[in-house]
């Protein structure tokens, strides 16, 4: 309650709403014991006195009324009102949702049938019915507006309800003979009072304005009594002559709802987990890069060059260090495979290449990204996306959640060639046919007009590298392209993968979890272990001679056909959090090599010939499997 | 799809009757006798008896549904006894000058409430988003006859460039430019509070959607960042607006009651309203009934355009 409370205050706006509202609600509630003339007694001589005028600090009306007085003591009667009318539709909608909720079956289906057909109405037809049943009134209008937002609560608290009715701690009460009505009162109603308290504040606002509304059109408040929205009613005969008396009210209305709505959203926001995460921010068009330190050097080494890369997510004051200095290499025609489990800062690594991690909260703040020895972390965003797709394409894990729902494959597909050259409609579908059949898609002319969730796994992970392919990258990266697929559609496509580097001389980093997939694929493996390079060298000598304990145990993680006797084991324990890496070996914990100085300081990443590694233990010397 | 339609139509029709049913049985609720109303309290009680007689208010309540009911149906909404003519001509005429009113509004607060929901997402956190915020806010805390009169005051009576009220001007031609003179103000008044509506929801859907994976597919392509936020976020996040707008001009039709009366607007909520203040009930049992069944079937024509755009929907 207090963390909400501090939540609440430091959202600035909402606080000053929440000022202004207590300030008015103070001023109401003293209305009475203020020295004000009497609202109500008329002074014909005296009509129409402009604000600031002896005796009459905000003037007179048409009959010669204070102002001021009738200002307050209408404030005092709209915030009555609205907040009556408040309690009552929370109440009877409250009371509508549980009942509903709770009972389900047909009681359930029967009140919800006729609270849908009362949201079926404009909420003022019902009102106006209601209105001109009862006749014209300030309790009838009140009525009216708590009964056209009865529907509102009922349907709102009726679902939280429904979720509560099947808990283990409801099902408990009744196993434990409590009647229902004490399981409502006890068990379901502490639950959705909060719910209830927050629907209120962001409607009380709204039901303020429609009981002005309601007096405005003089169905409401009948003279004298004047709430504010009659008083703007009585004014408006007189708006052009005298514009202060409608002036006035209409702003005293502006100024209440104006607060309650800025305290209403900081309330639902001190309310809503996503936000005390930052998860609801928009990723930007590119990384944001803030680098300290000099830019690495070219080493001039392969086509696509990552060089002491650090990627870090600052969520509020924590730093998580996702790539902490990662240098890879790839060259023409190669597959270099980058593997480590979830976690290990192998995607991070990938997105950082084209900016395309999500910032905030992502920031690339160290190291360099080369291709042909040009650096894309310091590239303007307009270099990024004129090379996204034409020089470096990715190809991404789930087709299903990275395909646009709402477009056509194909024309997805042209997009793709669009985004770089311009293309007519005619040469775009050819084109977008003969990418298909290059990822070997059976029938494709008719697959073009597909949307993507009419197509199987498979086929739209080929749509997917399709896509790739679209305007004849160099460097392909694959983010776990198979882990969504089942095995036999898992193996086609790291054919089609392999076939195609061969074809057209593709580099391509292929990121994966499991080792039986590099093995099938890759020349060249880096593994990766809490944001860190910790092995690297030859796929076939790494599987034959594994170096680091971390990479050994990984291997063991693949069940091997045919063998049958090893065992299958899991490495025990979870990767460290990135944002408190231990001092030393990340792995140390997990380790059944584990020394003493492993745990002292940093450990370097030693090199021999193809092969390198982060260990000073490792399970053969480097030397020996070196050569 | 035109199977579609069909479905949704015929599931318009418990509806449409449960709407009757409400609207019979608040009219039902009426305290004294809707015949002295009539007759004003003066009348004879051989009078009264026999305009209930006429108006069938004799009968039991489910009898006098059912025969209001079949009045309705075969085009017979009663007379108006303070306008002394049909019910259904009036609304009609009324409705078609509301029509032109609320749908005016709802076009410009369905484009500016998108428009600035999807700038503001764009720019979040940014001073385009804060000021667009802002503007929300208060656009959703002024009412809305207040702002119809600040506008008569302003941009009618001190600048000069619109008429005060009316739909026509009362002398000279009625043609498009005299109606979108007298049209400016009134539906700019009655769009405000739905554009802010319109665009906090833009916002958040905006900021939902560019988080997804297809989002960043579109950037990995090489997409330009417009692209990606009017093409790909847009129209995935158009999902969640279309309902919003269905709920919105619901609210645009309310709102209209208002803003006829502010404007002078000869529209069917000033109608209801006087309706109301005369006690002129059969008006007002019409006029409700006939709006909220072309409200049911707008909601149907959102429920086909999101079908439209959302494959995925089984039609």
């Amino acid at each position: 309650m207090s963390g909400f409370l501090k939540l609440l205050a430091r959202n600035r706006l909402a606080l000053a709403g929440g000022i202004v509202m207590a300030l008015v609600v103070l001023l109401a509630l003293v209305t009475p014991l203020l020295p004000l003339a009497d609202p109500d007694v008329t002074n014909t001589g005296a009509r129409f006195q402009p604000p600031f005028s002896e005796g009459a600090l905000l003037g007179t009306d048409h009959l010669g009324r204070d102002l001021l007085s009738r200002l307050l003591w209408g404030t005092r009667l709209s915030l009555a009102v609205g907040f009556a009318a408040a309690i009552a539709a929370a109440t009877i909608g409250a009371a509508v949702g549980i009942v509903s909720g709770f009972y389900g079956g047909r009681t359930d289906n029967l009140i919800m049938r006729g609270v849908d057909m009362l949201m079926a109405f404009p909420y003022i037809l019902l009102a106006l019915a209601i209105v001109a049943a009862l006749g014209p009134g300030l309790l009838n209008a009140l009525i009216a507006v708590a009964a056209v937002n009865v529907p509102f609560f009922a349907r709102n608290i009726r679902g939280i309800t429904v979720g509560l009715a099947h808990r283990e701690f409801v099902d408990a009460a009744r196993l434990s003979g409590l009647s229902n009505a004490r399981i409502i009162l006890s068990e379901i109603l502490p639950n959705v009072i909060p719910v209830i308290v927050i629907a209120m504040s962001t409607t009380i606002g709204w039901m303020i304005l429609e009981t002005a509304g309601l007096s405005f059109l003089g169905l409401g408040s009948q003279p004298p009594q004047a709430d504010l929205g009659s008083m703007l009613g009585e004014a408006r005969s007189a708006l052009i002559t005298n514009p202060h008396t409608s002036v006035v009210p209409g702003l005293m209305i502006l100024i209440i709802v104006m607060s309650i709505n800025l305290l209403g959203d900081g309330v639902r926001d001190a309310l809503d987990p996503r936000l005390k995460s930052g998860a609801l921010s928009r990723p930007m068009a590119a990384t944001r890069v803030d680098r300290r330190g000099p830019v690495p050097e070219s080493a001039g080494q392969g086509l696509l060059e990552v060089q002491e890369l650090q990627t870090q997510f600052h969520v509020k004051d924590r730093v998580y260090r996702a790539v902490g200095g990662v240098s890879l290499h790839v060259e023409p025609g190669e597959c270099l495979g980058l593997i480590g489990e979830s976690g290990s800062g192998k995607s991070v690594t990938a997105l950082s290449v084209m900016g395309l991690v999500a910032s905030p909260p992502g920031v690339i703040t160290g190291g360099a990204v080369r291709y042909e020895g040009e650096d894309l972390i310091g590239a303007p965003y307009g270099r990024l996306r004129d090379m996204r797709g034409r020089n470096v394409a990715y190809i991404f894990q789930d087709p299903l959640a990275t395909l646009h729902p709402l477009y056509r494959v194909g024309d997805q597909l042209i997009e793709a060639i669009r985004a770089h050259r311009p293309i007519g409609r005619r040469e775009g579908q050819a084109r977008a046919l003969e990418l298909l059949k290059s990822v070997r898609i059976p029938n494709p002319e008719k697959r073009l007009t597909d949307y993507p969730h009419e197509l199987s796994g498979g086929m739209r992970q080929r749509i997917g590298i399709a896509m790739a392919l679209a305007n004849e990258p160099d460097v392909i990266i694959a983010d776990e392209p198979t882990t969504a697929l089942d095995v036999t559609v898992q193996a086609q496509i790291l054919a089609l993968l392999d076939d195609l580097r061969r074809e057209r001389g593709l580099a391509i980093v292929f990121i994966t979890h499991d080792f039986g997939v590099v093995a099938q694929l890759c020349d060249r493996v880096a593994v990766m272990y809490a944001g860190r390079i910790v092995e690297e060298g030859p796929t076939q000598a790494i599987l034959e001679r594994p170096l680091h304990p971390y990479t050994a145990r990984l291997m063991a993680c693949v069940p091997e056909l045919g063998t049958g006797k090893r065992r299958l084991e899991a490495i025990p324990g979870l990767p460290p959090v990135v944002d408190r890496l231990p001092k030393g070996c990340a792995f140390a914990e997990r380790c059944t090599r584990a020394q003493p100085d492993c745990r002292k300081g940093e450990i370097d990443l030693y090199r021999a010939g193809p092969r390198a590694v982060r260990c000073i233990h490792p399970e053969a010397p480097l030397q020996e499997a070196a050569e | 799809m035109t199977g579609y339609i069909l479905k949704r139509l015929l599931s318009a029709i418990p509806v449409l009757l449960g709407i009757t049913v409400i609207v019979f049985a608040i009219m039902a609720l009426i305290p004294g006798d809707p015949a002295t109303a009539i007759l004003g309290s003066y009348a004879t009680p051989e009078n009264v008896e026999k305009l209930n007689r006429d108006l069938g208010l004799d009968k039991p309540l489910v009898q006098q549904y059912f025969i209001w009911l079949g009045n309705m149906l075969g085009g017979d909404f009663g007379t108006s006894f303070s306008l002394n003519r049909p019910v259904l001509d009036e609304v009609v005429e009324r409705f078609g000058a509301t029509l032109v009113l609320a749908g005016t509004a709802f076009v410009l607060c369905s484009i500016f409430g998108i428009v600035a929901g999807v700038v503001s997402a764009a720019n979040q956190y940014g001073w385009g988003d804060k000021g667009i915020t802002f503007a929300v806010l208060l656009g959703i805390s002024i009412p809305s006859f207040f702002l119809g009169m600040m506008m008569i005051l302003i941009f009618a009576v001190k600048l000069k460039w619109f008429p005060v009220s009316g739909m026509w001007p009362i002398y000279g031609d009625r043609d498009l430019w005299a109606l979108l003179r007298h049209l400016t103000l009134p539906a700019i008044a009655l769009a405000v509070v739905a554009t802010g509506v319109i665009a906090r929801l833009s916002r958040s859907a905006m900021l939902e959607v560019l988080r997804q994976d297809f989002i960043r597919t579109a950037r990995a392509k090489g997409v330009h960042e417009s692209g990606v936020i009017w093409r790909h976020a847009l129209k995935a996040a158009m999902v969640s607006i279309i309902p919003v707008l269905g709920i919105q001009a619901g609210f645009v039709l309310s709102g209209a009651v208002y803003i006829e009366i502010v404007f002078q607007w000869p529209g069917v909520g000033r109608m209801l309203v006087d309706a109301i203040l005369k006690r002129d009930i059969l008006l007002v049992q019409g006029g409700v009934v006939l709006v909220a069944a072309c409200y049911v079937l707008f909601n149907i024509a959102v429920d086909v355009a999101q079908s439209l755009l959302d494959p995925r929907i089984k039609t």
